[in-house]
């Protein structure tokens, strides 16, 4: 009996984590099928669209700055073993634009708006405000879930295009000022050897993120248990949920887009 | 007239409500108490389909409630919640005129503005509060917005969950009058859940006692201090001793 018993755990834990897929994919149709069924609350998408979008801004911003200046460095230093120091900015230009602008920028997302998301919603579960708008004959799934996942989803590419260009910047700021790179030189490279399918790759695994954060936010949230603890623990599984699922569509999204 | 019809229902292994017989007549205005944690509250989200029972019917008017349209059905309602239940995001008339902006009663902004202030004005807010954002209101005023809102759209049915809870006396009674008033005028059926006596005494037409997920007693308020039950006994008198257990 005690023997099997680390095997029924197992089991049990694998049956709860596909129930859990279940539940989400469930959720994620739930919510799809509402995008072209009216009605609709644009003033709540307006709103989903400036707190998603507009105010992620600067930490997408500025996480690509930084990392687009760190990235040049190591890419030099690495290149410097094989005398290959010039293919700094082709590699910055596509490491940004494939892989390192949707990633961080989805990741960063993920931490400000999939916990912001969570916690309100939770906080509205738990005060009876989602149970007042089905009393109200409004559809939480519409009201709540719908204009914040379509907003995610048309405002995160645009925050990976704008961090896609803060990141080249960074690298060509760090090129020219650190490393002694030709500022023209450094641009035409940049140009010459970025293609359109790499950047818009990275818009589409920029909308893919946003869906995910979104859905994971307001999944949560509208999961969420009783008290402060229970929007606790709602806003920590969006974040961890959100961010783990980031990395396995990056992983497919890559598989797809790159390896055929 | 609301009919409910041996309500059962379970979490896990806690069965909060055994087998629910109650009929609530139209026009009058039903108190449930009982103590806490007895399902009062979950048999009130039954009847809303907030909480989707295990067993048993409700009617309304001789309908099923599950086979009816959902929109139409929560159209005739208006609920005010223990917490009032307001959207933080939005002003307070734009709260007290969500259903009116909303959906099938879908009202012009100014028009769904003026029938909230008048709402507002109704319950004793001046229309200075009609800008003001929930979090600025204090507990008896947030509660004075919930009703503002239950009553906006002029429902058939209106539900009051716990209504006075965290006011004191002087605002308990202010709520408590305030809902025997617009429920008269209005002629709504009214269903309150509380275990506060003050209030069932100035609300209710009638009483039911649920205990132990069963209804243990219904009878008119005039007749709840004189009758024998134990459990009524116990409970309008506060007594530690009697058939409820109390846990000290």
């Amino acid at each position: 009996m005690n023997l099997l018993a680390p095997v029924a755990r197992l089991g049990r834990a694998s049956f709860a984590g596909l129930a859990l897929v279940g539940r989400i994919t469930l959720f994620a149709i739930a919510v799809v099928s509402r995008f072209f069924r009216p009605p609709f609350y644009p003033r709540e998408f307006l709103i989903a669209v400036l707190q998603i979008g507009w105010f992620s801004l600067p930490v997408v911003g500025l996480t690509a700055l930084f990392t687009g200046g760190a990235l040049a460095l190591q890419i030099y230093a690495g290149g410097s073993r094989f005398n290959a120091e010039a293919v700094v900015p082709s590699i910055v230009a596509i490491g940004m634009a494939r892989e390192l602008g949707p990633v961080l920028g989805g990741l960063m997302v993920a931490a400000r708006v999939a916990s912001s998301i969570a916690a309100e919603i939770g906080t509205m579960k738990v005060t009876e405000q989602v149970d007042a708008l089905v009393t109200l004959s409004t559809d939480p799934l519409r009201y709540l879930a719908v204009p914040r996942v379509l907003a995610a989803l048309l405002t995160v590419p645009v925050l990976v295009a704008v961090g896609d260009s803060i990141g080249i910047m960074g690298g060509w700021a760090v090129g020219v000022q650190r490393l002694g790179f030709n500022s023209a030189t450094y641009l035409q490279n940049t140009a010459d050897f970025l293609e359109a399918w790499d950047v818009t790759s990275g818009l589409i695994k920029g909308a893919a993120f946003g869906f995910i954060v979104a859905l994971m936010g307001c999944y949560h949230g509208l999961h969420s248990g009783r008290g402060a603890q229970g929007v606790g623990q709602a806003t920590k599984w969006a974040v961890v949920s959100a961010s783990v699922l980031i990395f396995a569509a990056n992983y497919l999204l890559t598989e797809l887009f790159f390896t055929s | 007239m609301i009919d409910l019809q041996d309500i059962k229902k379970s979490f896990g292994r806690n069965h909060v409500l055994r087998g629910v017989n109650l009929t609530i007549p139209s026009g009058q205005s039903m108190v449930i108490i009982g103590g806490s944690g007895t399902g009062k509250s979950v048999l009130l989200k039954c009847i809303l389909g907030l909480v989707t029972p295990d067993a048993g019917r409700i009617l309304l008017n001789g309908q099923d409630v599950t086979k009816v349209d959902r929109d139409a059905f929560l159209a005739r309602f208006g609920m005010l919640f223990q917490g009032a239940a307001l959207f933080d995001s939005l002003r307070v008339w734009e709260n007290v005129a969500f259903r009116l902006r909303h959906g099938a009663l879908k009202k012009p902004k100014a028009e769904a503005r003026a029938i909230a202030i008048e709402k507002l004005r109704r319950v004793g807010l001046k229309p200075e509060t009609a800008d003001l954002y929930p979090a600025e209101l204090s507990g008896g005023m947030q509660k004075r917005v919930g009703l503002a809102r239950a009553i906006a759209a002029e429902p058939e049915i209106i539900f009051f969950d716990e209504p006075t809870t965290g006011l004191d006396p002087i605002m308990a009674g202010v709520i408590n009058d305030l809902i025997r008033e617009i429920v008269t005028e209005m002629g709504a059926t009214a269903m309150t859940i509380t275990h506060d006596m003050t209030s069932v005494r100035a609300i209710a037409d009638r009483v039911a006692m649920l205990h132990d997920g069963v209804i243990q007693w219904t009878g008119p308020v005039s007749e709840m201090d004189a009758t024998a039950d134990p459990f009524v006994q116990q409970f309008i008198h506060g007594r530690a001793e009697g058939p409820i257990e109390a846990v000290r």
